[in-house]
């Protein structure tokens, strides 16, 4: 049993997290891909970035630099990592008797380090330092969290926001792949910079060389079971986590998100990828993001905004 | 009943004598001045205090440089912790640390025993005045204390009148206001009886300073005070109402916008109980439920860090969005414990404060052991008469005021800031007391240029549940500014670490 309000604290923290890292990750991998200068990239390209993290200003492609200070620190943009670190750190704040003293310190070095880099500006002539001060300060909190809070409740709400955020944004970047318009050709650099952004370009391989055929990357994005970061181990966790909140709340009665979870997850357990690839994987992928939207407001429904009026003893 | 103070009672400093230096003990010391004061550290120029000597001896051991880094870890520490408070008026939400000194403060056992038995003294005769008030009032009606004093006190609760409070104790938890005179004896400032908030200072302080002197922990015995969340817990047990049988507590706080925020959570967080606001609680036929993620769950204690005023937009201000709608009905219906009780501040009154000796007395038959400072109540007239020719020599205070606000310092004012207060005073007078200018007790603190004393105050915290129990140690704020008296935190005071010896 958990305050409605610090379970929702708890599950911004997870979503806002891996917001960060994939932001990170994806301008990092972006900057990174750039000065390659491979004859079929498209260079500077940062119109499928902007898109992955719902900016609607066209990238004016003058100073990749510049663009990516937009996504990491300017506080106007809500993607940005500084703005996700500090919202994460924020709700943090608001639930710290909730929490391990290390994972508050670790959070709150990592809000401070990212300040402190800002303010000494720099940053910007090797920007790989800071994603990496970034994404290294969020696995530091993932492992101590694992490592020193119960994995009651609480825990469970945190793994909640994190894995619905990762199945939404995974399949929203596969999406931006994958559409009919925007397709590559196979081999194209861009594929590659769609695994390394979820860093799996090694896992993939393992599975399936280093061959980058556009079918086998969607089928590893989407299906892969063992893979944390696809869409399918993604939906697992979601699924799982609901489960343990319903047991431990409910008594295991389940409800509307739990049916919706157990629905998606089954959804990638049997898809197959010829079948949605032959079809069209926009429609496809859009299904999976209604259907995070949906969890998420049942989530909502059943354990934070619930009326009061049918909780109160008869 | 409160006599004026003679003139020779105030103290004005120490102006016009000569200066006293620390003599040979390395450059460390060289700027440490003795004055009137009393110096927790040396008895003479010559000679720390016996208790003092491991302690003169570990810094000395020191340099300017290797101590300035134990400062920095120190505070490091701190800004890590997230122990900050934010900057108003910075659109960066610049985050401060409250300044650390990072030399301990020490009070020997005998010390301890006195200060002890003299907080739970008070502390018991405040509960039983509270009692008394708020049911028979005996104690106005033999005119110990004047009834018009009490009733015209902006923090009594006419709402409380004949309410029963579980076990009679109104004030479970206090902190106390001690300062030490020349002659080394402490004396009671001030008591906060409604929500005193430092012991999550008194508490990081000393982890802290165990983190950057480990080597003089081991030079002296020292009280552990880490059990104060237990203690707290066990405090807020005694008081679950009767039918409650596996009571449930949380602590309330007004949220994360609040300067006391991180002492609210690192209390729920030590007694291992949830950390509410107003909108998690709600009231439903006189019960108090707060809103988990499996439905409605009853409250029995609240461990309520919100004032009076907003405790029941329903009862107290209505435009409060702080508290919980019903609460004070459930209160008075005996369904929910809080803690402190509803209406405490009575007893934390500035004016009523020249009474508790009086208190003391009429309650317990004993004389008061820790003595209160000399007090002037401005609403009596011949007491009003003697400050208003004297108030280039006290310190006048606005009874309603805390945190270093609304005070005139005598000695430290201009002729046209002595002119508003008078104004001030003429309009109100039962606003205002006056004072003597205490001469702080002065510790040494680690300063730009070595070791320097600085004045400091004591606030131990008494807790009050099925015995009174004082954690043996408490905040001590210091003065930072050179011969500042003023040591609030928003006043651009700090604290350090204090430790009580056992024997």
């Amino acid at each position: 049993m958990l305050l409605s309000r610090v379970a929702d604290s708890l599950y911004w923290i997870g979503r806002y997290l891996e917001r960060a890292e994939r932001t990170a990750r994806l301008v990092d991998v972006r900057l990174d891909l750039g000065l390659d200068r491979m004859s079929n990239a498209g260079g500077w390209d940062f119109a499928r970035l902007y898109s992955m993290v719902q900016l609607d200003e066209a990238p004016s492609a003058l100073n990749p630099m510049a663009l990516s200070d937009t996504l990491v620190f300017d506080p106007s943009n809500p993607a940005a990592v500084q703005a996700c670190v500090t919202a994460a750190r924020e709700n943090a704040a608001q639930v710290r008797e909730e929490i391990s003293t290390d994972m508050w310190e670790k959070l709150n070095a990592l809000f401070l380090s990212l300040k402190q880099a800002r303010a000494e500006g720099g940053w910007s002539v090797r920007p790989h330092y800071i994603f990496r001060l970034v994404i290294d300060g969020i696995h530091l909190f993932e492992g101590v969290t694992d490592e020193t809070m119960g994995h009651g409740e609480g825990w469970q709400h945190l793994q909640l926001g994190r894995f619905l955020e990762r199945a939404s944004a995974t399949a929203a970047l596969v999406d931006l792949h994958f559409r009919r318009e925007l397709i590559l050709p196979p081999g194209h650099a861009e594929w590659l910079g769609l695994l390394r952004s979820c860093s799996a370009l090694e896992a993939y391989c393992r599975c399936y060389t280093a061959d980058l055929r556009p079918e086998r990357i969607a089928e590893f994005l989407l299906l892969n079971p063992e893979f944390p970061r696809s869409v399918r181990f993604a939906a697992a966790r979601v699924e799982s986590a609901l489960r343990a909140i319903s047991g431990l709340t409910t008594g295991g009665a389940g409800g509307r998100a739990e049916r919706l979870a157990g629905r998606l997850h089954a959804s990638l357990d049997y898809g197959q990828v010829d079948e949605i690839l032959s079809e069209d994987p926009h429609v496809y992928l859009e299904t999976i993001s209604r259907y995070c939207a949906q969890i998420h407001g049942a989530v909502y429904q059943s354990y934070i905004t619930y009326p009061i009026e049918s909780a109160l003893p008869a | 009943m409160v006599p004026p103070a003679t003139p020779s009672d105030i103290n004005v400093g120490s102006s016009g004598r000569d200066k006293t230096f620390v003599s040979d003990l390395g450059p460390l010391f060289s700027n440490y001045e003795l004055g009137a004061h009393y110096d927790e550290m040396f008895e003479s120029s010559a000679r720390p205090r016996a208790h003092c000597d491991a302690l003169v001896e570990e810094l000395r051991a020191g340099s300017q440089a290797e101590l300035g880094q134990r400062q920095l870890e120190a505070d490091k520490a701190f800004l890590t912790q997230g122990i900050t408070f934010t900057v108003y008026g910075d659109n960066e939400g610049t985050e401060r640390i409250f300044p650390f000194d990072l030399v301990p403060r020490i009070i020997t056992a005998a010390e301890w025993r006195d200060l002890e038995r003299g907080l739970a003294q008070r502390l018991t005769a405040v509960n039983l005045f509270l009692k008394d008030v708020y049911h028979d009032a005996r104690i106005l009606a033999e005119g110990v204390v004047p009834r018009d004093l009490v009733q015209s006190c902006r923090h009594y609760r006419r709402e409380m009148r004949g309410v029963h409070v579980h076990r009679d104790i109104y004030v479970s938890v206090a902190g106390t206001d001690l300062v030490r005179l020349q002659d080394g004896r402490f004396v009671v400032l001030e008591d906060n009886l409604r929500v005193p908030s430092g012991v999550s200072y008194m508490l990081a302080n000393r982890e802290v300073t165990k983190r950057v002197l480990p080597g003089l922990f081991d030079r002296y015995r020292v009280s552990p005070i880490s059990h104060y969340g237990q203690a707290l817990l066990a405090t807020l047990r005694a008081l679950a109402p009767p039918v409650a049988v596996d009571p449930t507590f949380v602590v309330l706080t007004p949220g994360v916008g609040n300067s006391a925020y991180f002492e609210h959570a690192f209390l729920a967080r030590e007694m291992g109980v949830a950390l509410v606001e107003g909108r998690d609680l709600l009231v439903h036929d006189n019960i108090v439920y707060m809103r988990t993620t499996a439905g409605l769950k009853r409250v029995d204690v609240i461990y309520r860090r919100v004032d009076d005023d907003f405790l029941d937009p329903l009862a107290f201000r209505t435009d409060s969005h702080l508290g919980v709608a019903g609460l004070l009905n459930a209160y008075r219906a005996g369904n929910v414990s809080l803690a402190n009780a509803i209406g405490t501040g009575l007893a934390d009154d500035k004016a009523l404060y020249a009474y508790i000796p009086a208190i003391i007395k009429f309650y317990l038959s004993e004389e008061p052991i820790l003595p209160n400072v000399e007090t002037y109540l401005l609403g009596n007239p011949s007491h009003r008469r003697y400050v208003l020719e004297h108030l280039d020599s006290l310190v006048v205070k606005a009874v309603g005021e805390s945190g270093g606000y609304g005070m005139l310092i005598g000695p430290h004012s201009s002729a046209a800031e002595r002119e508003g207060f008078k104004a001030k005073i003429l309009a109100d007078p039962r606003n205002f007391i006056a004072q003597p200018t205490l001469s702080l007790s002065c510790a040494p603190c680690f300063m730009d240029h070595g070791i320097e004393p600085r004045h400091v105050d004591l606030r131990p915290y008494v807790l009050y549940g099925d015995r009174v129990t004082v954690v043996p140690g408490g905040l001590t704020r210091v003065a930072l500014r050179k011969g500042s008296l003023v040591v609030n935190s928003s006043q651009g005071g700090g604290s350090k670490d204090t430790w009580v010896l056992e024997d």
